[in-house]
C-alpha cells in the first residue's frame, strides 16, 4: 500500500509537503486542479470541505480532500492556493472533477468574492444579490447594507454569470438565463410546509413531472462563522448548537473536541462517555423527527405525532440532566458543564426497551403500509459514486453503500471501546433509492440504542470536567475535528493566529450536499416524489445555510 | 369591559404577567364610554375570535421545533383550538415568527404579513425573532421582526420552552378578548410599533423622493 | 314516538288548516324544506368537523378541542364566528367572476345531492324515480366548482391542484357509478324508496353479501376519493401544495370550500348507508320477531345517522392512518384495479340476481 506521502510526491512532484494535522500542500492556482485531478484518479474522491480564506494580504482556499476506498478512508490531504489580486481575484474551478465543489465554490465567492473560472453559475448563493461587499473579508464593512422590507425579485433567481478563460488567457465574462421562457417555473418555498424550514426550490415543472430544480440558499443565512471570529472559543460552543439544531450535542462535542485536541487538554473518561450517550440520544432524537416530518410529507400525519411523541422522551432525559431541552448546552471545554443528574442512568436504561417497542411499531405503522413501501420503492436512486461526488454523507451515503461513518473511520470519544455496527445498505448493488433511506434511519436508531446501552453500562467515574485556563488560547496552527452528527460529516476547521479567537471558524455542513442533491435525484419523477426524497434526505436548512 | 373578567380556563387572571398593559388597553379603548349592544357584540366576536386562531405553518430554525412539539403530543395546541395550522397565508389568522429573520428573509415575511387577511396577529417566538438574540452581532440577522411587522405577543427563550408558547398563547387569547370590533384605539399604546410605522413610512418616502 | 314523520305532518295539517289557498302551503312548506335543509347542512358540517378533530386526537394520542365549553364542544362554533368576520382579500389579476362563483358552485353541489337523500321513515326532499342517478349527477357538480376554483385563482400551486382534482374525481366517478350501477341491478330500481323498502327485511349487504361487499369496497374507495380526503388528499396536498386549489381563498370563501370538504364526507357516507346499509331501515332479521321489535324502537333517523357515522369514522381512521398516494399510483389504482374489479362485480351481480331472485 502506499503511503500518502508518496502518493503526494508522485501527483504533485517537487512540491514541499508540510506536516501538520494532516499532510498539506500549497500549490500555485493554476496547479490545482491539475494535482486535485490526479488525486481523484489515485482514490482521493471525496471532497470534504472547500474553505476560503483571507490571509490578510492574500485570498486563499484550502481543499480537504479525503476518499470513499477502504484503504484511505481515514486519510486527509489538504491542498492550500492564494492569489494576491484583491481587487479580482481569480482562481480555477474543480466543480467539474468534485460536484459538490459546485456550492462551496459559490460559498467561497459569497463571502470573499473570489471568482473561479469555468464555474458554470458564479451567483451569491446566501446573500441576497444586491448586497455590497464581501462580509467574510477582514476589510469589509457589511453595515452599508440597510434591512430590505421592499419586494424585489433579486435578479440572481433569473441570471447566471460565469466566468471563463481561454488557451491565450482571455477573460470571458458572460450571463445566461437559468430556466427558459417557455418553462413552467414554480417556487416551493422559502414559505412552504415541506422544505424543512425556509429553503427556496425553483422546480421546473412539465405538468407533475419535475424536470429542473434550483435550490435557492441564504434565508437563514446567519453568518455564524463571521460572528466566531469575534468570540472567545467558549462562546462560540451555544452557536454549532444552533447550526444543525436537530444534532445540536453532537456539533458543539465537535468543536469541543478540536479546540480540546489543540490546546492539548485531558478529557476525562466520564464526560467522554457521557458525551456520547448524549450524541447517540441526540441522533435518535434527530431520527425519530426526521422519521416523522418525512411521513408527514408523505401525507401520515398521525406517524409524524408519533415521533414526535418517543422523542419528548429523549427531551425529559436531556432537560433533567442538562437544563435544556433542544440545546442542552451541557458539553463545553474540558468535559461536561456538570454532571449527570442521577437519575440519568436509569432513566436511560428505562428509554432503551422502550424505544426498541416503539421501533416495532412504526414498522407496522408505516414501514407496512403498502402504499407507503410503493411509493418509496425504485423512486430517487442514489449511485455510490454520485454520492461520493456530492458529498453526501452520513445515512443518505450509507443507504447507497458508502461506507463514510466517522465513528467508524477516525473514531472519536469513547467510540473506540465499544463494538458497533456501521450500518450499511445495498453494499452490493452500491445505489439506494427512498426506502433505503427511509429504513436506514431506523436501523441507525436501534444501534444506537446499543451503543447507548454499552456505554451506559460501563459509565466510569473519574469526574466530569478537566481544569482548563480561564482564557484558552489556541497555538498558531490549523485544526479539524470530523464527527459523525445524524445528517453526516461534521467538521469543524479552526485556523488560529494564537489569539483568543480564532481566526477563521469553519464548519463543514452535512445538508448543504444534501440539498445539493434534490436536483439530480428528483429529475423525472413526481412533485410528490420531489417532497419525499426531500424528507428523505433530511436536511436541515439553517444548518446548510450556517 | 374589565381586565378582571377575562376568563381563560384553569388559569387566574393574577397568575398572568402584564396585566396592567392590558388594563391600560381597555381603558383607551373603552374611553367615552360603550354602548351595551355594542358591547354585547363585541364580546361573542371576541369570544370566536380569540378562541379559534389558525396559525399559519412557518417557522425558519430552531424555535420552528419547539413548535411542532407545541403541536404534538405532549403540549398539544389542539385543546385551545389552535391545531388547524394552515399553509396559505390567506387562511390563517396568527404567524408565529419561530426563529430568526435575516435580510434575505425579511421581505418574504413582510409579504407573507400582508397576505394575510384581518385580523391578524404576530407571536414573535425567540430570542432571534425579538431582538436578533444570539445573533444580535450579525451582519445579515434583522435585529427583532418588529422592525418589518408588527407584533403582538414576545415568547422569550433560545428556544422558546412549548410551555412557554402556549403561556404566549393564552396571553394572545386575552389580548384578542379586550378588542373593540366597532371602536378602535385612535392612538395604538404601542409606542414602539408606531415608531417603527413611522419610521418605515418614513423610509418608503425617502426611496420615492429619491426615485 | 321519536319519528320524524309525525312532526312534518302536523306541520302540514297545521298549514293546510289555517291558511286556504294551497299554492300558499306549498310555497311555505317548500321555504321550510329550503331552511331546514340549510340548517341541517350548516349543523352537520359543524359536527363533522368537531368529530374530525377529537377522532384525529385520538388517532395521535393527543386530547383535542377541549377548552371552549365541555369538551370543547363549542369550538367549531367559535371557528364559525371567526371565519364569517375575517376579511375578504381581493387577489389582483384574477379571473373574478369565476373567481368569486367557484365556491358557490361547490357548495351547490354538495347542498343539492341534500335534496335527493332520504333521512329517515318519510322524511326526504323530494322521491324521484331516478334517485341514484340524480344523486351521481349533482354530486359531480362540485369538481367543477373546484377545477374553476384552481383556474381563476392566478396561482400556479391552485392550478396543479385543480388538475389533480379534475383527473382525480373523473376517474373514480366512473368506480362510484359502476358500484351503484351493481346495486340497481340487485334493487331493480332507481328509486331510492324502493330500494330502501327492499331492504326492510334484510340490508342489502345481508341479501347478496359477497357482491354487494365488493361494490361497497369499491364505493368507499372511490366516495373517499372523491372526497378529495385522505390517501386521496392530493388536490390540497398539505406538504406538497400549500392548501392547492383553495390557496388564494380567505375568510368566508375557504370557510365554504372548508364545509363543503365536510359535508362532501357526509354525503358519500349516506349514499353508502341508503344503498348498500339500509338507508333507515333497522336492522331485522327474519324469523326473529321479538328481537325486530326492540329494533324497532330505536327511531329510523338514529339508524341512519348511526350507520353514516360509523362509516364516516372509517373513513377517518383511513385518512389518518395512511400516507398519500403519488397521482400515478392514484390513476393505476382506478383505471387498472378498481374499475376492471367494477366491471366484473356487475356481471357477478346480474348473475347472481339471475340465479337467487
Amino acid at each position: 500500500m502506499k503511503t500518502i506521502k508518496d502518493i503526494i510526491s508522485a501527483v504533485a512532484p517537487g512540491v514541499a509537503i508540510e506536516e501538520a494535522q494532516y499532510p498539506t500542500v500549497t500549490l500555485d492556482p493554476d496547479k490545482v486542479r491539475g494535482v486535485a485531478a490526479k488525486l481523484k484518479e489515485e482514490g482521493f474522491d471525496y471532497l470534504i470541505s472547500l474553505t476560503g480564506m483571507d490571509y490578510g494580504d492574500k485570498l486563499g482556499v484550502i481543499y480537504h480532500l479525503s476518499s470513499s476506498a477502504n484503504e484511505h478512508k481515514q486519510d486527509v490531504i489538504v491542498l492550500k492556493t492564494s492569489t494576491a489580486d484583491r481587487e479580482n481575484p481569480l482562481l480555477y474551478t474543480v466543480c467539474d472533477l468534485f460536484k459538490s465543489a459546485d456550492l462551496y465554490e459559490r460559498e467561497v465567492f459569497d463571502f470573499f468574492g473570489i471568482r473561479f473560472i469555468n464555474h458554470p453559475d458564479m451567483r451569491r448563493i446566501f446573500l441576497r444579490s444586491d448586497w455590497k461587499g464581501f462580509p467574510f473579508r477582514k476589510d469589509d464593512d457589511p453595515s452599508v447594507n440597510a434591512v430590505p422590507c421592499t419586494n424585489v425579485t433579486p435578479s440572481d433567481l433569473e441570471n447566471v454569470p460565469s466566468i471563463t478563460i481561454d488557451s491565450d488567457g482571455n477573460v470571458t465574462e458572460k450571463d445566461k438565463m437559468l430556466f427558459g421562457n417557455n418553462e413552467y417555473v414554480v417556487n416551493f418555498g422559502p414559505q412552504h410546509p415541506a422544505t424543512h424550514g425556509v429553503l427556496h426550490l425553483r422546480v421546473s415543472l412539465d405538468g407533475e413531472i419535475v424536470k429542473k430544480i434550483d435550490p435557492n440558499f441564504g434565508y437563514i443565512h446567519r453568518g455564524i462563522e463571521k460572528m466566531s471570529e469575534k468570540l472567545t472559543y467558549p462562546q462560540i460552543l451555544p452557536y454549532t448548537e444552533r447550526l444543525d439544531y436537530l444534532s445540536g450535542s453532537i456539533n458543539r462535542h465537535a468543536m469541543c473536541m478540536c479546540v480540546e485536541k489543540a490546546a492539548g487538554f485531558e478529557v476525562p473518561q466520564r464526560a467522554q462517555y457521557v458525551r456520547c450517550i448524549l450524541d447517540e440520544l441526540t441522533r435518535i432524537a434527530s431520527h425519530l423527527l426526521g422519521w416523522g416530518c418525512m411521513c408527514m410529507d408523505m401525507g401520515a400525519i398521525t406517524a409524524f405525532i408519533y415521533g414526535m411523541r418517543d422523542r419528548e422522551h429523549i427531551m425529559d432525559i436531556f432537560e433533567e440532566s442538562a437544563g435544556g431541552r433542544l440545546m442542552t448546552g451541557y458539553s463545553v471545554i474540558g468535559g461536561l458543564a456538570q454532571d449527570v443528574h442521577p437519575n440519568f442512568v436509569n432513566r436511560v436504561k428505562e428509554f432503551i426497551p422502550y424505544m426498541r417497542k416503539m421501533l416495532k411499531e412504526y414498522h407496522i405503522l408505516f414501514t407496512g403500509n403498502p402504499i407507503a413501501a410503493n411509493r418509496m420503492h425504485g423512486i430517487g436512486w442514489l449511485t455510490k459514486e454520485e454520492a461520493v461526488a456530492l458529498g453526501t454523507t452520513g445515512p443518505t451515503g450509507r443507504a447507497s453503500g458508502w461506507s463514510c461513518d466517522v465513528r467508524k473511520i477516525a473514531p472519536y470519544a469513547a467510540y473506540d471501546k465499544i463494538k458497533f455496527n456501521e450500518i450499511l445498505r445495498n453494499t452490493d448493488t452500491l445505489k439506494g433509492d427512498t426506502f433505503d433511506r427511509y429504513y436506514i434511519r431506523l436501523d441507525e436508531v436501534l444501534e444506537s440504542l446499543n451503543i447507548i446501552e454499552q456505554l451506559v453500562n460501563n459509565l466510569p467515574d473519574d469526574g466530569f470536567r478537566a481544569k482548563v485556563p480561564p482564557i484558552i488560547k489556541l497555538p498558531a496552527g490549523e485544526y479539524h475535528q470530523r464527527v459523525e452528527n445524524a445528517r453526516g460529516d461534521f467538521d469543524v476547521f479552526i485556523s488560529s493566529d494564537g489569539n483568543k479567537n480564532p481566526y477563521r471558524v469553519k464548519f463543514r455542513s452535512p445538508c448543504m450536499t444534501l440539498i445539493s442533491a434534490l436536483d439530480p435525484l428528483c429529475r423525472n419523477e413526481k412533485i410528490a416524489d420531489l417532497i419525499m426524497i426531500g424528507g428523505s434526505l433530511d436536511y436541515v436548512i439553517p444548518c446548510a445555510d450556517r | 369591559m374589565e381586565v378582571k373578567n377575562l376568563r381563560v380556563k384553569s388559569m387566574k387572571n393574577e397568575d398572568f404577567n402584564n396585566n396592567d398593559y392590558l388594563e391600560k388597553y381597555v381603558e383607551e379603548l373603552h374611553k367615552g364610554g360603550v354602548n351595551v349592544a355594542i358591547g354585547v357584540l363585541d364580546d361573542v366576536i371576541n369570544w370566536g375570535r380569540s378562541h379559534s386562531v389558525w396559525p399559519l405553518t412557518f417557522a425558519t430554525s430552531c424555535c420552528g421545533i419547539e413548535f411542532m412539539c407545541v403541536g404534538a403530543a405532549r403540549a398539544d395546541f389542539a385543546r385551545f383550538g389552535w391545531e388547524v395550522t394552515r399553509n396559505s397565508p390567506r387562511q390563517a389568522d396568527v404567524i408565529f415568527v419561530a426563529g430568526t429573520i435575516v435580510y434575505k428573509m425579511a421581505p418574504v415575511l413582510k409579504r407573507l404579513y400582508d397576505q394575510m387577511a384581518e385580523p391578524k396577529y404576530v407571536i414573535a417566538i425567540g430570542g432571534c425573532a425579538i431582538s436578533g438574540g444570539p445573533f444580535k452581532d450579525s451582519y445579515n440577522v434583522v435585529q427583532g421582526v418588529d422592525k418589518i411587522i408588527p407584533v403582538d405577543v414576545y415568547v422569550p427563550g433560545c428556544p422558546s420552552r412549548p410551555n412557554a408558547m402556549l403561556y404566549g398563547m393564552m396571553q394572545m387569547e386575552r389580548k384578542i378578548k379586550l378588542e373593540s370590533f366597532f371602536k378602535l384605539p385612535k392612538k395604538p399604546i404601542i409606542t414602539k410599533e408606531e415608531e417603527i410605522r413611522a419610521q418605515i413610512d418614513e423610509e418608503s418616502k425617502d426611496v420615492k423622493t429619491s426615485k | 314516538m321519536l319519528e320524524l314523520t309525525g312532526i312534518i305532518n302536523w306541520i302540514h295539517e297545521t298549514l293546510m288548516a289555517n291558511i286556504p289557498a294551497s299554492w300558499l302551503v306549498s310555497l311555505i312548506e317548500y321555504v321550510l324544506i329550503g331552511a331546514g335543509f340549510l340548517a341541517l347542512y350548516a349543523v352537520l358540517a359543524l359536527i363533522l368537523i368537531y368529530f374530525e378533530r377529537r377522532i384525529c386526537a385520538f388517532f395521535q394520542c393527543r386530547l383535542g378541542p377541549n377548552r371552549v365549553g365541555p369538551f370543547g364542544v363549542f369550538q367549531v362554533i367559535a371557528d364559525m364566528v371567526k371565519i364569517l368576520l375575517k376579511e375578504i382579500i381581493s387577489v389582483k389579476h384574477i379571473d373574478k367572476v369565476l373567481f368569486y362563483s367557484a365556491f358557490f358552485i361547490v357548495i351547490m353541489g354538495s347542498f343539492l345531492t341534500f335534496g335527493g337523500l332520504q333521512f329517515a321513515r318519510g322524511v326526504h326532499g323530494a322521491d324521484f324515480n331516478i334517485g341514484v342517478f340524480y344523486l351521481l349527477a349533482v354530486s359531480s357538480i362540485s369538481i367543477v366548482g373546484v377545477l374553476i376554483a384552481g383556474w381563476a385563482s392566478n396561482n400556479k400551486y391552485a392550478l396543479i391542484g385543480s388538475m389533480r382534482a379534475g383527473a382525480q374525481v373523473i376517474s373514480y366517478e366512473l368506480s362510484a357509478g359502476l358500484s351503484l350501477l351493481t346495486m340497481v341491478i340487485l334493487a331493480g330500481s332507481m328509486n331510492l324508496s324502493t330500494i330502501i323498502e327492499e331492504q326492510a327485511d334484510a340490508w342489502f349487504i345481508f341479501q347478496a353479501p359477497i357482491p354487494v361487499l365488493i361494490a361497497l369496497v369499491i364505493y368507499l374507495i372511490a366516495g373517499h376519493a372523491e372526497t378529495n380526503r385522505g390517501p386521496f388528499d392530493l388536490p390540497e396536498a398539505e406538504s406538497e401544495l400549500t392548501a392547492g386549489y383553495h390557496t388564494e381563498y380567505s375568510g368566508i370563501q375557504f370557510g365554504f370550500f372548508y364545509l363543503a370538504e365536510y359535508v362532501n364526507l357526509f354525503i358519500i357516507a349516506a349514499i353508502a348507508t341508503i344503498v348498500f346499509l339500509g338507508g333507515w331501515q333497522p336492522f331485522h332479521i327474519v324469523g326473529a320477531d321479538g328481537f325486530n321489535a326492540v329494533m324497532d324502537y330505536i327511531p329510523t333517523w338514529a339508524w341512519f345517522f348511526g350507520k353514516a357515522f360509523a362509516l364516516i369514522f372509517l373513513s377517518l381512521w383511513v385518512r389518518w392512518s395512511f400516507p398519500r398516494l403519488r397521482i400515478d399510483q392514484l390513476l393505476h389504482l382506478e383505471w387498472k384495479i378498481l374499475l376492471p374489479f367494477g366491471l366484473f362485480n356487475l356481471v357477478l351481480m346480474a348473475v347472481w340476481v339471475i340465479i337467487f331472485k
